[in-house]
């Protein structure tokens, strides 16, 4: 797919800001701050073990940026090139907390299925194997952005293995294009696509069994 | 031109293409193939808008609380540190 251009404007949008970093402009700082930092400690906690060692990560992050604007060179955007050294300290710290996984998990495809097989019919039904056996039902729009529907989203994001956790946090809740996501996770446009549609499946399937439950008396 | 109308996709299949589609990936006769489904699919098309609303609502998770108190006055004393300030 044609990335270049968009690639290129996040990249220009960025450069006020990183020269205002290097400048020592503080509200520049506190802006970027307000802006990723709780982003930043969530997605750290994807990888290690207590929230106690997502929040140093995050600080080590920090510093590791204040060391590294002078030579960031603005391949990436500036938040990828931050989540991505988030990543890095995280899996480091994962490593020492032993809670190692290997790099290569995070491309794994667990190949399960988007929708339990369960839910069609059998292909060997006469004329509509491989359809819905029952359709889903409709999510009623208010009762999904309740705020007890969206904790229930939050753990079930929480629960994802590693790969897809860190992909749909990007994608879904902070809003990224896939190409920054690439950036900082290092996956290819293929694996992260993946990576993506196992998390928003099994994510759906834990909403419709929630919406489920909650329709019966 | 006459031609029989091609085999409709199975919705295990078209459940498999959702996110491909949602992003733009699929090639152009797997796409049309996958639209054409969801004309006759009710189920599907529930399906994806399962999806989308599962995105708008993940969306809202987003948490941009500023950071608290205590840990900005620890950044900006890096920072200042590192600007030499």
């Amino acid at each position: 797919m044609p990335a270049a251009a968009p690639d290129l404007k996040a990249h220009l949008q960025d450069l006020p800001l990183v020269e205002a970093l290097r400048a020592g402009d503080e509200r520049a700082f506190l802006g970027l701050v307000g802006r990723l930092h709780a982003g930043m400690v969530h997605f750290a906690r994807g990888f290690v073990n207590t929230d106690a060692a997502a929040e140093d990560v995050v600080q080590d992050t920090w510093a590791a940026v204040l060391e590294g604007i002078d030579g960031f060179e603005g391949r990436s955007a500036l938040r990828s090139w931050i989540f991505g050294i988030v990543a890095n300290l995280a899996r480091t710290r994962a490593t020492r907390d032993q809670r190692a996984v290997p790099l290569s998990a995070l491309e794994r495809d667990d190949g399960e299925p988007a929708v339990d097989a369960s839910e069609f019919l059998p292909v060997s039904h006469p004329r509509w194997g491989g359809h819905w056996a029952k359709y889903p039902e409709a999510w009623p729009e208010e009762q999904l952005l309740s705020q007890e529907m969206l904790a229930h989203v939050r753990d079930a994001i929480a629960r994802l293995p590693q790969g897809q956790r860190a992909v749909i946090q990007l994608r879904d809740v902070e809003g990224w294009s896939s190409e920054e996501v690439r950036e900082a996770l290092s996956v290819s446009e293929v694996n992260q696509r993946v990576l993506l549609h196992r998390a928003r499946s099994r994510v759906r399937r834990e909403i419709a069994r929630y919406v489920d439950r909650r329709s019966k008396p | 031109m006459s031609r029989a109308l091609p085999a409709d996709l199975d919705c295990v299949v078209a459940v498999e293409q959702v996110t491909d589609y949602l992003e733009g990936a699929l090639p152009l006769q797997a796409r049309t193939e996958f639209e054409q489904h969801l004309v006759t699919c009710p189920g599907c098309v529930i399906y994806l808008r399962q999806i989308r609303a599962q995105i708008a609502a993940s969306a809202s998770l987003a948490d941009e609380r500023p950071a608290p108190e205590e840990v900005t006055r620890k950044l900006l004393a890096m920072f200042r540190a590192s600007r030499g300030i």
